[in-house]
C-alpha cells in the first residue's frame, strides 16, 4: 500500500493504482470525460487533471500512478481553470444541440460542462462534417465526436475488431472507419458497444421510433410487440423508476400503454429456440461425422456477423436455429395469424431489443420465411428507443398498475429469461438436452458453472454416457481467442455459446447507457433471480410452446419447424 | 548630431532569435507521420509571417496558398483545387522578388508532387494517409526496439531485464551499445526541450552492468531446418530468432570466425573482440551449428542448401572493395580499407611505423581506416576527400576524433593518379583540387578547380570509397541480381527461389549494423511464417509504469573518450562509459512517449512480434 494525501486527506491506496482510482476509493470525486475504466485511460480530454505538489505542471489523474508521500490537490484554482478551459475547448469543436440530441440528459459532456458552470464558449466554433449512411443500424455524427477515442479502444481491445481508427493529426484529427469509407463495407458486427461507450451523441442507433409510432397509429395494422429477456433489466433506467418499481409487469403495462395490440414476450420464442437448438445439438452429437462440430449458438446476430466476416469457414458450425427474435416473427406471421384469423400482412411485428445488431438481423432478406414478400419481424427498436417512445407518449410509468403479458406468445420459463445473460442459452439448452436424452429433469441449477463474470467458462457433463464439453464466452476479443484455441486444436468442445457483447445481452449495445458503468453482470443477476422465482425452469415445460408443437409444428426439427424456425446463416446477406 | 550608431540587438529580436532556436529544436524532434498537407499549410503561414510585405506574390500569395490548402483539409475542395494550388505556387516561384517567397512556394510544389495521393485522399475521402508514430525512437529504430521500456528498466536498476527487453528485437545489444549509429536519437521528443536522450550510451551502460544474461527459452522444436549464409549481424540475428522459434539453424561462414563486418570491418578500439565474442556465445548457446571457412559456390552450392534445408537466408554482406579507377592504382602500397580493416580484425596488424599514409574517402569506413592507420604507428595520416568536410558522410564525432588524434582531413581533393617508383612501388598520389558546386541529389557536387595539381608523397594509400558485394557466384547459382546487389523483396524473399530469403548489406549495399539486424529479424519472421509456424517472440519483462516526474531542461550526458594522445597508440576501447550517476540522470530525462501522447493508445506497447 502507498500513503498519499489527496485534498488534505491522508489515504492509502494500492500500489500501481491511479490517482483517480485512489481518490475514488477515498470518496473523493474527480470529474472525468474521456476516461473509461480499463477501456480508455489515455489522458486525452484533460478534465481529470490534478495538481501534484512539487510538479511544474498538472497531471491527468486517470493515467498518473500514486506514489508514497504524494500530495495531490483535485480542486485548486489552477486545476479548476484548466479543467474549465479544456471543456470550453472541447465544446468549441462539439455540435452543441442538446435540445435535439438522443443523449441529452444522459451525456457525459453535458454533465461535466454543466458541473463546471460553463455559460459561454469564448473560442471559435468549428465542428466536423459528417458523411454517413443513415440507413445503417449504427449512426455516427462526426460533429458531436469529442475525440475521447473510447470507441476506438472498446472496438480494438474489447471487441478485437478495430472498426474505428484515429485519422490525421493536428487540430483536424478525427475518428474514422479504419479500412473503408462506409460502415457497411467494414467488418463491423453492429454490436453497438461503441455506442454504449460513447460519452456523447456522436454514436447512436438508427432511430426507428417514428416508424413504429406510425404502425401503432395505423388502424389497419395489428401491432404485436415482443421484447427480449434483457430488456426487462434496464427498460426503466432513464424513466426515473426505482428498481423495485421497474418490474416486468409494469414494463408490460408501459409498452401496452403505447397502443400496441399485443404485448408478447421473446421469452416464449427463447423456449422455442431451446427446443429446436437442443434437439439439433442432440442430433449432431449422436451422429458423429455427419455434422460440423463443435456446434455454436446462433441467437446473437453480432456473433453471426462476426463468424461470417472473420471465420467464414466455420459458419456451418452455427446452429441452424433462428434467433428467438426471428422465431417469434415467423410464429407470429404464421401460427398466430392463423389463430386469430387475420391475414399475416395485417400484422406488424415490433421487436424491442437490447441490441443494435438485431436491426441488421431482421432486415436480412434470407430470414423471412412465414409469408412470401413479408418480413417476419417488421421493425426492431432498442431498449433506448422504447424508453424514448414512452417519454414522447408522456406515459406516467410510475403510476401504471402492473399488467400481464398477452397470450399465447407471452409465456416464458426461467430457462428463457436467462438468455439475456452470458451463459444463459447454454444453461437453458443443457437443462432441456438432459431431459430430452434421459427423459427426466436435472436439478435446474445443475449447470450453473457456466454463469459468472469470468471471460471464458467451461462445463463438462455426462448425460447418459454422452460426454458434453461446453464453453461460453462473450465479447468478441474473447471470442477470437476462443476461436483460435478451437482452430489450433488446443481446446476441444462440443457446444459453444457466444455473445458479442461483454456479459451478454444485458450488456448489449442497445441497452440504456449509464456512462462509465459496465452493468451487464449486475443486470444479469436480475435475470437469474427471475429464473429462480419462475415455477417453470425448463423450456420443454413451457405449455404454450408445447401447444404450438401440438397444434402446428408437430415436433422439434419437423418439416414445418425447418421451414419456419431454421435458417442457413451461410446464405445471409452481410 | 551623430551620423551613425552602433548596432544593438533589441530585446524583441533576441526573443525572436530564441523562438527560431526553439523552432530548430522542434524541427529536430519532428514527430513522424503528421498530416503532410496540414504541415505544408502551417509552414506557409510561417513563411507568410516572414514576408517583408513588399512584393505581391509573397505578401498575398503565400497566405492565399495556405488558405487553399485549408479548404482541402476542411473537406471543401475538389480535385481541381490541387491544380489551383499548383498554379498559384508556380506563380509565386516564378515571380516572388526574393527567396522568402519563391523558396516557400517551391516546397509546396515539391510537396504536391511527393504526396499528391494524400491531397487526393483528403479531397475524396476526407481522410489523411499519414500514420502517426507514437514512440519516435522505437519508430526510427529499424529493429523497433522498445526503447522507453528499456530506459525505464535501466532507471530502475533492472539491467538484465533491460538486456532481455532489447533482445526481443535485437540479439546484439552490447554491439549496438558500442557502435550503433543510433537513428533512434534523431527524432527524440526530448529535442524539443534540450537534446535527444543518449540512447546508445544507455544501452551500453545496461549491457556493461547486466553481466551474463542467458538467452531466453526456445520454443519447442519444430523439426524444420534453416541454413544461414553469412555469420555477420544479419545472419546472427536471423539465426538467433529462428532458433528461439524452435527451428534448427546452421550458419555457413567463409571466414575463420563469426561476426562479419563486426569483426572484420569495425576496428577493435570501437568494438573489442571480447564484447563481440560474448554476444555471439549467447546466440550460439541456442544450439546453432556453425560451419566456418565454408564458401558458398565452392564448398556447398545453393542447390544443395535448398535440398538439405527447409529454408535458406543469405546475408553475405558487402566485403569486397571498390577501385578508384585511376592510373597507377596497382602500385604496391595501395590497399583497400576493407583489406586493412580485415587484416586488423584477424590481428594481422600491418606495420605502418614511420610511414606516411593517405586515406581516400569521406565515410565512416574512411574514418576507421584513418584512425586505425594512426594506431598502427604511421608517421603521418591524411584523409583526403573530394567534397567539403560538411559533406562527409562520416559521423561528425568520428571526424573530430580523428583530427584530435592528429590525423589531417584534407577536403576538396579528387584523386587523379598514383605515381610509382622505378620498382613499381608507391611514390605519391596526385590530387586535382576541387571547388564545391551545384546541388545534385541533395548535396553539392565537386567540380575541378582552376588550381594546380597537388602531389602527396606517401608510403601507403588506403582506398575507402565504398564496398562491393561478392554477388557473381550467387548469380551463377540462380540468385537474381539488382545491379551488383542480390535481389530480394521487402519481406526478404528472393524472387524465383522458393524458400530462399536474403537481407542486409548484400541487398541494400553497405548500410548500418542496425539495418542488417532489422533484415535478420524480418527474414526470421517471414521464414517462420513460410515454414507454417507462427511463433511469437516476446520478452516477458514488465516495464515500470511512467512516473509524473518531469525533468525540465537538462544537459544531455555525452560519452567521453580516452585522451587523444593516449588512445591513438593502442587498439583498446576508445569510448568511456557512463557513470551510474550519469545513467540515472539520463534515464530520468526520458519523456516516456510510451505512456504520454499516443503511446498508451489502443493496446499500448507491442509485447511480441
Amino acid at each position: 500500500m502507498v500513503k498519499l494525501t489527496i485534498d488534505g486527506k491522508l489515504i492509502e491506496a494500492k500500489e500501481g493504482s491511479t490517482i483517480l482510482e485512489a481518490a475514488k476509493s477515498a470518496g473523493i470525486y474527480i470529474p472525468t470525460l474521456c476516461y473509461y475504466k480499463d477501456v480508455n485511460q489515455i489522458g486525452a480530454c484533460r478534465v481529470c487533471l490534478v495538481e501534484i505538489e512539487g510538479d511544474e505542471r498538472l497531471s491527468a489523474s486517470c493515467n498518473t500512478y500514486v506514489e508514497e508521500g504524494m500530495v495531490v490537490k483535485t480542486n485548486s484554482p489552477r486545476v479548476r481553470q484548466a479543467r474549465k478551459v479544456n471543456v470550453e475547448l472541447i465544446l468549441s469543436q462539439h455540435n452543441v444541440n442538446c435540445t435535439s440530441c438522443v443523449r441529452s440528459g444522459n451525456c457525459a459532456l453535458q454533465s461535466v460542462a454543466n458541473d463546471l458552470n460553463i455559460l459561454d464558449v469564448p473560442y471559435e466554433k468549428k465542428t466536423a462534417k459528417s458523411n454517413w449512411d443513415m440507413t445503417a443500424p449504427l449512426i455516427r455524427d462526426a460533429s458531436k465526436c469529442i475525440k475521447c477515442y473510447r470507441c476506438i479502444n472498446v472496438c480494438e481491445n474489447i471487441q478485437g475488431l478495430g472498426v474505428w481508427d484515429i485519422n490525421g493529426t493536428g487540430t483536424r484529427t478525427k475518428v474514422t472507419l479504419s479500412r473503408a469509407e462506409a460502415i457497411r463495407d467494414m467488418n463491423c458486427t453492429f454490436c453497438g458497444q461503441c455506442i454504449t461507450h460513447c460519452p456523447t451523441g456522436a454514436l447512436r442507433e438508427r432511430d426507428d421510433t417514428d416508424t413504429v409510432f406510425a404502425a401503432i397509429d395505423n388502424p389497419d395494422l395489428i401491432t404485436v410487440l415482443q421484447m427480449a429477456p434483457a430488456v426487462r433489466t434496464a427498460w426503466a433506467a432513464n424513466l426515473g423508476l426505482t428498481p423495485e418499481e421497474a418490474t416486468e409487469k409494469r414494463m408490460v403495462a408501459a409498452f401496452r400503454a403505447l397502443g400496441v395490440d399485443y404485448v408478447f414476450d421473446t421469452n416464449f420464442s427463447a423456449d422455442l429456440t431451446i427446443m429446436e437448438e437442443g434437439s439439433e445439438f442432440i442430433e449432431r452429437m449422436t451422429h458423429p461425422g455427419e455434422y460440423k462440430m463443435p456446434m455454436f449458438t446462433s441467437c446473437c446476430p453480432g456473433w453471426v456477423r462476426f463468424m461470417k466476416l472473420e471465420y467464414p469457414e466455420y459458419v456451418n458450425n452455427l446452429s441452424t436455429a433462428k434467433s428467438p427474435q426471428q422465431m417469434f416473427g415467423a410464429v407470429t406471421k404464421s401460427y398466430f395469424a392463423k389463430k386469430i384469423g387475420v391475414d399475416p400482412s395485417k400484422i406488424y411485428c415490433i421487436s424491442v431489443m437490447p441490441c443494435t445488431a438485431k436491426k441488421y438481423e431482421y432486415d436480412v432478406p434470407e430470414v423471412n420465411d412465414a409469408v412470401d414478400g413479408l418480413k417476419d419481424v417488421d421493425m426492431v427498436i432498442t431498449a433506448r428507443e422504447i424508453s424514448r417512445m414512452i417519454k414522447a407518449a408522456h406515459i406516467n410509468v410510475k403510476e401504471l398498475p402492473e399488467e400481464e403479458f398477452d397470450s399465447p406468445l407471452g409465456s416464458g420459463t426461467g430457462a428463457a429469461v436467462i438468455f439475456g445473460a452470458t451463459g444463459g442459452v447454454m444453461e437453458a439448452a443443457l437443462r432441456s438436452a438432459y431431459f430430452l436424452i434421459t427423459g427426466e429433469n436435472p436439478d435446474a441449477d445443475a449447470f450453473k458453472a457456466v454463469r459468472g463474470p469470468e471471460p471464458w467458462r467451461e462445463v463438462s457433463v455426462e448425460i447418459k454416457g454422452i460426454p458434453v464439453r461446453a464453453a461460453v464466452t462473450s465479447g468478441l476479443a474473447n471470442t477470437r481467442k476462443l476461436m483460435e484455441a478451437v482452430i489450433s486444436g488446443e481446446k476441444e468442445y462440443d457446444f459453444i455459446e457466444i455473445m458479442a457483447c461483454p456479459g451478454g445481452c444485458s450488456g448489449g449495445g442497445g441497452q440504456p447507457i449509464s456512462d462509465g458503468n459496465e452493468l451487464a453482470f449486475e443486470r444479469g443477476q436480475i435475470l437469474y433471480k427471475l429464473d429462480a422465482n419462475n415455477p417453470l425452469r425448463f423450456s420443454h415445460e413451457n405449455p404454450d410452446v408445447l401447444k404450438l408443437y401440438e397444434e402446428y409444428m408437430e415436433k422439434p426439427l419437423s418439416h414445418m419447424s425447418h421451414k419456419l424456425l431454421h435458417t442457413k446463416q451461410e446464405n445471409w446477406t452481410l | 548630431m551623430s551620423r551613425l550608431n552602433l548596432t544593438k540587438i533589441s530585446n524583441a529580436q533576441k526573443t525572436m532569435d530564441g523562438l527560431y532556436m526553439d523552432f530548430d529544436h522542434r524541427i529536430a524532434a519532428s514527430p513522424i507521420g503528421n498530416c503532410p498537407v496540414d504541415l505544408t499549410a502551417a509552414f506557409l503561414k510561417v513563411c507568410a509571417a516572414q514576408s517583408c510585405g513588399k512584393c505581391v506574390p509573397c505578401r498575398i500569395g503565400l497566405d492565399s496558398l495556405s488558405g487553399i490548402l485549408n479548404t482541402i483539409l476542411d473537406g471543401e475542395a475538389t480535385l481541381e483545387t490541387i491544380d489551383e494550388a499548383e498554379r498559384l505556387a508556380t506563380v509565386i516561384v516564378d515571380s516572388a522578388d526574393c527567396a522568402i517567397g519563391f523558396e516557400a512556394a517551391k516546397l509546396v510544389l515539391n510537396g504536391i508532387k511527393a504526396f499528391r495521393e494524400d491531397y487526393v485522399s483528403h479531397i475524396e475521402k476526407d481522410k489523411c494517409t499519414a500514420n502517426f508514430a507514437a514512440v519516435p525512437c522505437s519508430a526510427k529504430c529499424p529493429a523497433h526496439i522498445d526503447i522507453p521500456g528499456y530506459i525505464a528498466l535501466i532507471g530502475d536498476g533492472r539491467y538484465a531485464d533491460a538486456v532481455r527487453l532489447i533482445r526481443k528485437d535485437n540479439p546484439l545489444p552490447a554491439v549496438c551499445g558500442l557502435i550503433c549509429e543510433h537513428p533512434c536519437e534523431k527524432n527524440c521528443r526530448r529535442n524539443i526541450i534540450d537534446d535527444a536522450i543518449n540512447i546508445r550510451g544507455l544501452k551500453r551502460f545496461a549491457t556493461d552492468m547486466a553481466g551474463d544474461v542467458p538467452a531466453p527459452e526456445k520454443a519447442p522444436e519444430t523439426g524444420k531446418t534453416v541454413a544461414v549464409v553469412g555469420g555477420g549481424p544479419s545472419g546472427l540475428t536471423a539465426a538467433y530468432f529462428l532458433s528461439l522459434m524452435g527451428h534448427k539453424v546452421t550458419i555457413f561462414e567463409s571466414k575463420p570466425k563469426l561476426g562479419g563486418m563486426l569483426r572484420y570491418g569495425i576496428p577493435m578500439y570501437r568494438l573489442p573482440d571480447e564484447n563481440l565474442d560474448k554476444e555471439i556465445d549467447v546466440i550460439l548457446s541456442l544450439g546453432i551449428d556453425v560451419k566456418l571457412n565454408t564458401y558458398i559456390g565452392k564448398d556447398v552450392t545453393i542447390d544443395e542448401l535448398k535440398k538439405n534445408f527447409d529454408c535458406t537466408y543469405i546475408a553475405i554482406g558487402a566485403h569486397s572493395d571498390k577501385k578508384l579507377g585511376i592510373d597507377g592504382e596497382d602500385a604496391a602500397g595501395v590497399i583497400s580499407a576493407v583489406e586493412l580493416l580485415r587484416n586488423c580484425g584477424e590481428h594481422a596488424l600491418p606495420d605502418f611505423k614511420g610511414k606516411d599514409v593517405v586515406i581516400v574517402g569521406g565515410g565512416n569506413v574512411a574514418m576507421d581506416a584513418t584512425r586505425t592507420s594512426m594506431r598502427l604507428g604511421a608517421k603521418s595520416v591524411k584523409c583526403v576527400y573530394r567534397r567539403r568536410v560538411d559533406d562527409m558522410t562520416a559521423l561528425p564525432e568520428e571526424i573530430e576524433g580523428a583530427m584530435a588524434e592528429g590525423c589531417e582531413i584534407i577536403p576538396l581533393m579528387a584523386p587523379e593518379r598514383v605515381e610509382k617508383n622505378a620498382d613499381g612501388s608507391l611514390k605519391a598520389i596526385v590530387f586535382k583540387p576541387q571547388i564545391t558546386g551545384k546541388y545534385r541529389d541533395g548535396r553539392p557536387s565537386p567540380q575541378k578547380a582552376d588550381l594546380p595539381e597537388v602531389s602527396m608523397e606517401c608510403d601507403v594509400v588506403v582506398v575507402a570509397i565504398g564496398q562491393a558485394i561478392e554477388s557473381k557466384v550467387f548469380a551463377e547459382m540462380g540468385i537474381p541480381l539488382n545491379r551488383e546487389s542480390l535481389k530480394a523483396d521487402d519481406f526478404c524473399a528472393v524472387p524465383d527461389n522458393e524458400g530462399v530469403f536474403a537481407g542486409g548489406d548484400c541487398i541494400s549495399g553497405p548500410k548500418t549494423v542496425i539495418m542488417a539486424i532489422e533484415a535478420g529479424k524480418v527474414a526470421a519472421a517471414n521464414i517462420d511464417e513460410y515454414l507454417g509456424c507462427h511463433t511469437d517472440i516476446s520478452a516477458n519483462v514488465s516495464v515500470p509504469e511512467a512516473t509524473h516526474h518531469f525533468m525540465s531542461a537538462c544537459g544531455r550526458i555525452n560519452l567521453g573518450e580516452r585522451a587523444a594522445g593516449e588512445r591513438k597508440n593502442d587498439f583498446d576501447i576508445m569510448e568511456n562509459e557512463m557513470t551510474l550517476q550519469e545513467a540515472k540522470q539520463e534515464c530520468s530525462r526520458c519523456l516516456r512517449c510510451d505512456h504520454y501522447g499516443m503511446g498508451s493508445f489502443k493496446n499500448g506497447r507491442a509485447y511480441k512480434w
